[in-house]
């Protein structure tokens, strides 16, 4: 097992580079640090020399792979790539272009943005089972009928009208909890109740259906013809079979998103300004923060990789079929 | 002058390609049989009649050209440097007619009290009188009501008489085609006899068909869904935001299926390095969370329009160019499920007896994978062609409200969404923009989410058999 788990590992680096090498390509040589500076100071009528103190305070001076100037191993390491790039790979991630520690700023506000994504998982999940569960149950009659017009419906209005229409309802209208903001502690908790409700409400539509497919497709195995014929009633089934087998796309599903539950959810964090790891997105992007930016894609990268690794574990586990090579 | 942008461009490539399948499918009964159970569902077509409604609409508004001006000679004739569209021209009152801020729909009076003079010089605060929205009427606080009631009843009397004219030509091509009487072919699409789902195509047609025009008749009068801050008709807007929700669902995947489709036949049908190759590009890409992709894309687009902003001739270009920019990023961000999916696809077929025997007689690789392989993917490609769009439209609204969707001076629903959103603090509020946005990009979705379901279970052998 240990020796599959290492190997797994080792698959993921070269998919790291060539994550780490597009990023790079991305964000210097398509546009050189020039041109970034420009954007950040204002585009036209900027001097030579401020352009050229923006590049120094950041470090963007250097040459981009091969320092011809510096001695010995300096000449690799005192490059732009392996500053701003190779030392990501040591979750190094230096400091922002408006100069914050960015390794501090993550560590941050990882908690905030687990507040809201753990809380909405573990409920979501028992909820849209238990959806999926009795449409399943009551497959072929009006409630299953009904229930699935209903999931079409709920999964054709924009996400976007939950959390504006949520937010003015409950918010606005009937006071119950504030709108937005954030607290520390245990004052957190009034803040975070209405974003997880509305990313409850927002996701019923797609999981109940794909949920109640998968029952479906449980139900008319064989096993579950035997199991009846043995005659056992139709709820033990139900909870003792089909609940069980189902489970295990279901949770390995769950499991590839696992690690990125700390990125957090950009477009709730950001409309309900809780201070996450998706509102900090979110900013760098609209303040143009190249080095924030380059830190996440790299960090979300990782984050699923992790996933990936751990889902092919959770496969071996649950099911033995599935060989270790 | 025709103007013909890329993305115009595209979106008629995209439409004679749907014609020339169209005629390829008529002659394979393989590909006639799942359409033809498609057609059988009701709620299926009814969702098509609205989907056609939609498409329609964006290609009117894809057909750019730049105005002829009124010119005082005769002999050469000028043209603006305003591009405008078929859909503008159909369009025109509305585009014109704006108010200088905020108005309810249907309203006469400004939303908020105003500064106006009386002729006795003094100045008072009150709603003042709209331009054009109601200003055919003199006393508009007694009147409108009635008024109003009027012009939705004599557009039910235009919507209902043109619906009774169209299903009678309907029900009339149908009775030629069965070769029966008229009268019997209206008795069976009274009781709904005909296998092809006429009935809920002809009452979807009317429904709308009398919606639309009682909509327009109250819109040669009044904004019917109010204006918006700067005083511009916001069912205008939301009516040209079609196309950019059209292109968006539909360009997307025709950027990327060829990429999707040609790396998913190789690396199945090769094998080996190719496979090992094509895997670990996918992986790659798909492991760069997708939100995060574009909008470092997006940025860099910007830094370049930026840099070379002398490159772009208007301003409709440049949001073009960025339109056409963000389908591909999209399809860079989507194109690995699919191909995954062939994948798996062409591992399983290259087994079969017919690709062996094809290779024991010598027949190329290339050949082999275009003749033998793809037409049997082809349901796969069909599948996720639906499926994606509706949840691109989607996507589009909220990468606008991040600002890293379509140029900011393009119409969208995102957009719409995203300038409306300050003014849900506003007392009373200004709902008008943003249910028009909701409500016009939730009827697209859902018909595209009814119409896939359908699709997906004509075409998935898998539920077929069932």
């Amino acid at each position: 097992m240990i020796s599959y788990i290492l190997r797994r590992v080792a698959y993921a680096f070269p998919i790291l580079i060539g994550v780490n090498i597009i990023t790079f390509v991305l964000f210097f040589v398509v546009n050189t640090p020039d041109d970034m500076a420009r954007m950040q100071l204002g585009m036209k009528r900027v001097s030579d020399v401020t352009i050229t103190n923006w590049k120094e305070e950041r470090g963007y001076d250097k040459p981009i792979l091969w320092n011809k100037d510096s001695e010995s191993i300096k000449k690799i390491t005192d490059t732009i790539f392996f500053q701003n790039s190779v030392k990501l790979f040591v979750f190094d991630f230096g400091r922002s272009d408006s100069g914050r520690d960015i390794g501090h700023d993550i560590s941050q506000r990882m908690w905030p943005s687990l507040a809201i994504t753990v809380p909405s998982l573990i409920l979501g999940l028992l909820s849209y089972i238990s959806f999926g569960l009795i449409l399943a149950f009551f497959r072929g009659t009006y409630v299953d009928v009904s229930g699935v017009i209903l999931c079409v419906i709920m999964m054709s209005i924009s996400g976007l009208f939950y959390i504006i229409g949520g937010q003015y309802l409950i918010g606005k209208f009937l006071h119950l909890v504030p709108i937005s903001g954030y607290d520390t502690g245990l004052h957190a908790v009034k803040f975070t109740i209405l974003p997880i409700f509305i990313g409850l409400i927002g996701g019923i539509g797609v999981s109940t259906r794909w949920y109640r497919t998968i029952f479906l497709e449980e139900m008319g195995k064989d096993y579950v013809r035997t199991a009846k014929a043995k005659g056992l009633s139709e709820t033990r089934v139900l909870y003792q079979h089909v609940l069980m087998n189902g489970l295990i796309p279901i949770l390995t599903g769950v499991v590839v998103i696992l690690p990125s539950l700390f990125m957090g959810s950009l477009i709730v964090e950001s409309f309900f300004a809780i201070p996450g790891l998706g509102s900090y997105t979110i900013d760098a992007i609209s303040r143009q923060d190249f080095a924030i930016v380059r830190s996440m894609v790299f960090l979300g990268s990782v984050l699923y990789i992790i996933g990936l690794i751990l889902t092919d574990i959770s496969y071996t586990l649950v099911d033995p079929r599935v060989g270790l090579n | 002058m025709p103007v013909i942008f890329i993305t115009d461009a595209l979106i008629f490539i995209l439409v004679l390609m749907v014609f020339t399948y169209v005629f390829y499918a008529r002659h394979y009964e393989h590909l006639r049989t799942p359409w033809h159970a498609v057609a059988c569902r009701p709620l299926a077509m009814s969702a098509a009649i609205i989907l056609v409604i939609y498409i329609v609409v964006g290609l009117l508004d894809s057909v750019h050209f730049h105005p002829k001006l009124e010119s005082t000679k005769s002999s050469d004739t000028t043209y603006s440097t305003e591009v405008t569209s078929l859909l503008d021209l159909v369009l025109d009152d509305l585009n014109k007619n704006t108010e200088r801020t905020y108005s309810a729909p249907l309203a006469s009076y400004s939303f908020a009290k105003e500064m106006t003079d009386l002729s006795s010089g003094k100045q008072i605060r009150a709603y003042a009188r709209l331009k054009y929205g109601g200003a055919h009427l003199d006393n508009p606080e007694l009147d409108s009501l009635a008024d109003i009631t009027k012009k939705i009843f004599i557009g039910l009397v235009y919507g209902l008489s043109v619906s009774f004219v169209l299903s009678s030509f309907i029900i009339f091509i149908l009775s030629k085609t069965h070769k029966i009487r008229f009268k019997q072919a209206f008795n069976k699409i009274c009781k709904n006899e005909f296998p092809v789902a006429w009935t809920a195509m002809i009452i979807t047609i009317s429904i709308t068909l009398i919606s639309m025009s009682i909509i327009y008749n109250l819109s040669q009068y009044y904004h019917v869904l109010g204006t918006d801050k700067v005083g511009q008709d916001v069912l205008f807007q939301a009516i040209k935001s079609v196309r950019t929700g059209l292109l968006i669902g539909s360009l997307t995947t025709l950027v990327m299926l060829p990429f999707a489709v040609m790396m998913g036949l190789m690396a199945g049908y090769f094998r080996g390095w190719i496979d090992d190759v094509i895997q670990y590009l996918y992986t790659t890409l798909n492991s760069i969370p997708g939100v995060l992709l574009i909008a470092a894309s997006i940025l860099l687009l910007q830094v370049y329009i930026g840099n070379h902003s002398d490159d772009f001739n208007s301003i409709e270009e440049r949001a073009d160019l960025r339109l056409l920019f963000l389908c591909v990023i999209l399809g860079i961000t989507s194109w690995t499920g699919l191909c995954r999916l062939l994948r798996a696809e062409t591992l399983k077929l290259r087994e079969v007896d017919y690709v062996k025997a094809a290779q024991a007689f010598g027949v190329g690789n290339i050949s082999i994978m275009l003749r033998h392989l793809l037409p049997n993917l082809m349901h796969i490609v069909m599948i996720t062609i639906v499926i994606d769009f509706s949840g691109l439209v989607l996507a589009e609204a909220v990468l606008s409200y991040i600002n890293i969707g379509v140029d900011p001076s393009m119409n969208s629903w995102g957009n719409m969404i995203n300038g409306a959103r300050m003014e849900m603090a506003r007392e009373p509020i200004v709902w008008w923009s943003l249910a028009a946005a909701f409500v016009f990009m939730f009827v697209l979705v859902l018909a595209a989410n009814l119409f896939s379901d359908a699709v997906r279970d004509a075409f998935d052998p898998r539920i077929r058999q069932q």
